[in-house]
Formats: structure tokens, C-alpha cells, sequence
């Protein structure tokens, strides 16, 4: 529908809609996060929901305790080898649509960690992530930036065609395959359909 | 204030029939010297120093552990020897190997008399086979996570432990990250920031797996 002539018509005291826009409005406004930490990131998450930056303008305030409740898992904190079958576990058992914010420099690269020998090097090796936050730790200023930048995307995403959100077409998986634990690292290390190793620079 | 070492080791030797303590001196000015026990005797020693009355550590703040590997050290000797009928002092290098061990060490505190700590420590035969120690949590209740992680990690078996599994690590993990000659998976990428070490293990291994 045209911009110009839906703005005219609200002047005119006349709403209207599509119901693209109605069901992104309403995915975009309630992203109930799943209620759990794994490290420092974790207590600015909770700064982040209490009154002082009140995540609840964003209508994500409700940190649901069950994974079957939740849309959005908030990956904050250092995601361990040992921890990291367990957090893709919990995202299998998400319902869809469902979103994934990466939250800090260990989340999303294993930070100073990183190369550690019981520390994964970024979550986004088993599950797909929308949205990195860099920061050791992120301010909640930086959280609060991320749910944005989730929302615009949310808006953006066209209900049908090639690019429609993933829950929406029926081949795409909804689940990842969980880690073993190996004898001397994960197995596989990372999931090849989800992430690939950066490829060298040639200068 | 609590005795010099010299004096605990003294009285820990009549106290205690057939320990052998020795004591590690720290050169550095923190001066913080040690206490090595043979196994044997170490857990009683361990609830000597918690009931003896002067002492009352009752407090093990920190159990941790070491590896040393095993050293070669090459000595000049002076050798004498026939040469062309003359006797002659000709230097030679002696390689001396020292077998290397494991080492779990407990920093002790008394809360009752406010004074520690007291370093105290154990040590491995070798580094292989031999690398049994005996547990000192029946003493002191807090070293069971600190030993099981120096099991987990150094590979050290606490004998009398309570509850001896890793606890970092999974079950299943074969290697001990803490050990000095721990070979870490190959797993090095290419990064924006790369750079020394890690830039090198990484072309290696990019080469290694496009050649």
C-alpha cells in the first residue's frame, strides 16, 4: 500500500494495515527472553531489565524460565565447552519464531578466553545469531541497542518470498545438532551449515 | 605469631615418628618458605597441624597444583686420563636427568589464632604412573573441589578422596590442560587482530590443510 495515501488516510481519522505489518508489529513488541546467565554478562542483562534502563519499553521484559515460553535466548556470558551442548539443547527446545542475541566478546568469539581449553569460540559455531554485541561486558546501553537492531530487523522481514523469516519456510531447520563431548574437544568443533572458519586474507 | 619452620619441623619430627619434612626455601623477599612431606605420612601431619594447640590450621585456603617436568642439567667434570702415556685432567659434560614430578600444594590458615599461612606441600614419584597422592580432605573438608580440580586438570589421583571426578572437564576427556606438556586441539583461525603466536599457528595450520 502506498505510504503517502495510508498517512492521508490516517489524517482523515481512517486506520489501515496489512496484516504484514500488523504480525511483525506484534512479533517485534513481545520478545520474552529466556531467563538465564552464564557469566558477568549476565548481571548487566539483569541491570538492563530492572527500572533504571527498563527493557520492559520494549515489551521484553517477561524472562520466561522455561525454554518452551521464550523467543529470544540471550547468550551472555562465556559459553564453556562443557555448557555448550546444553545452551544448543535449549534452543532446540524453542519454540519458533525464535531470535538469539550473542551478548559480549566471549559470546560471540570467546573473548579473553578465547583459545582457552574449555571455552567455546562463540556461540554462532552451533546456532544461528541475529544480532553480536562486542563489549566485555556490554553496557546495558549496548543490550538495549541489540533489542533494537532485533526489532528493526524483525519489521523489516517480508512475510512471503525468498527472504521471509525462517519459521516461515518449511524446509528450514528449527533445530541444530548438539555437540558430543569428545576426548580432547567437541565434537564436531562447529556445525559447517551454520558456520564456516574465516577464510585468509591475501594481501 | 607462629613458630619459625625450623622449630615446627623439629617438633613435627618428635611428634610424628618416621616423617621425613623438608623445607623449600623462597628465595624471593617475600621469604615464604615451605614444608615438602613424604606421602606416607602426609595426612597425618595434616591433622597434626590442625589439632596441635599452637597451631589450630584449620583453614586450607588454597590447594593447587604444579608440574615440573623432568630437567637434564649438564655439568663439566674433570677427568683424568691417559693420553699418549701422560696423564692429563680433560673436561667432560655430565648430563644429569632429574626425573620429573607433580606437586599439589596447600596454603594453610588458622581462624581460631588469626596467623598463616602455612605452605605445605606433596609431591608426585613421577609424572606417569606414579602419580598418586594422598587426599587431605579428610582433614580440611574444603580441599575436595580444589583437589578434584587438580585431578581434573594435572592428573593427579587423590587417594582417600571422597568424590574423585573432573569437575572443569568433562567425563570422557582424556587430556590434563594444566600440564606443561598438554597438546591443545588445532584449532587456530584467521582473525582481524591476529598476530604473533597465534598468527603463526595459524598460517601453519591453514597450510597444512591446503597443501
Amino acid at each position: 500500500m502506498d505510504e503517502g495515501l495510508k498517512s492521508e488516510l490516517r489524517k482523515q481519522g481512517i486506520f489501515l494495515t496489512s496484516f504484514e505489518d500488523l504480525y511483525n508489529w506484534g512479533r517485534k513488541n513481545s520478545i520474552w527472553p529466556l531467563g538465564f546467565g552464564l557469566a558477568c554478562c549476565a548481571i548487566e542483562m539483569i541491570a538492563t531489565s530492572m527500572a533504571r534502563w527498563d527493557l520492559a519499553r520494549f515489551g521484553a521484559e517477561v524472562f520466561r524460565p522455561s525454554p518452551r515460553q521464550a523467543d529470544l535466548m540471550i547468550v551472555a556470558g562465556t559459553v564453556t565447552k562443557k555448557m555448550a551442548p546444553q545452551v544448543v539443547r535449549l534452543y532446540n527446545q524453542m519454540p519458533e519464531p525464535k531470535y538469539v542475541i550473542a551478548m559480549g566478546a566471549c559470546a560471540i568469539s570467546g573473548g579473553p578466553f578465547k583459545q582457552g581449553y574449555n571455552v567455546l569460540k562463540g556461540i554462532d559455531r552451533y546456532i544461528p545469531v541475529d544480532v553480536h554485541i562486542p563489549g566485555c561486558p556490554p553496557r546495558p546501553e549496548a543490550l538495549l541497542h541489540a533489542f533494537m537492531t532485533l526489532q528493526r530487523k524483525i519489521d523489516e522481514q517480508a512475510l512471503t518470498g525468498p527472504d521471509r523469516p525462517a519459521h516461515l519456510v518449511a524446509q528450514a531447520p528449527s533445530e541444530f545438532p548438539v555437540p558430543q563431548y569428545g576426548e580432547h574437544d567437541l565434537e564436531p568443533p562447529n556445525n559447517p551449515k551454520v558456520w564456516r572458519p574465516p577464510v585468509p586474507v591475501t594481501s | 605469631m607462629m613458630e619459625s619452620l625450623e622449630q615446627l619441623k623439629s617438633r613435627i619430627e618428635q611428634a610424628i615418628g618416621g616423617i621425613r619434612v623438608e623445607i623449600v626455601v623462597n628465595g624471593s623477599t617475600s621469604a615464604q618458605h615451605s614444608l615438602v612431606v613424604d606421602n606416607e605420612h602426609a595426612l597425618e601431619l595434616a591433622r597434626f597441624l590442625r589439632n596441635d594447640p599452637s597451631l589450630r590450621l584449620d583453614y586450607a585456603s588454597n590447594v593447587t597444583g604444579i608440574d615440573w617436568l623432568d630437567t637434564v642439567t649438564k655439568k663439566v667434570v674433570k677427568v683424568k686420563q691417559i693420553v699418549g702415556g701422560v696423564e692429563k685432567e680433560l673436561d667432560q659434560t655430565v648430563e644429569e636427568k632429574k626425573p620429573g614430578y607433580l606437586e599439589a600444594v596447600y596454603h594453610l590458615y588458622s581462624i581460631e589464632l588469626k596467623h598463616g599461612p602455612l605452605v605445605l606441600r606433596v609431591r608426585t614419584a613421577d609424572r606417569q604412573d606414579r602419580n598418586h597422592l594422598p587426599s587431605l580432605t579428610p582433614a580440611w573438608r574444603s580441599a575436595e573441589f580444589q583437589e578434584r580440580e587438580i585431578f581434573d586438570l594435572y592428573g593427579i589421583i587423590f587417594d582417600g578422596h571422597p568424590d574423585l571426578r573432573r569437575i572443569l572437564m568433562w567425563e570422557g576427556f582424556k587430556d590434563f590442560p594444566m600440564r606443561k606438556d598438554y597438546v591443545e586441539p588445532d584449532d587456530y583461525e584467521y582473525e582481524p587482530t591476529a598476530h604473533d603466536e597465534v598468527l603463526e599457528k595459524t598460517k601453519q595450520r591453514y597450510s597444512r590443510e591446503h597443501a
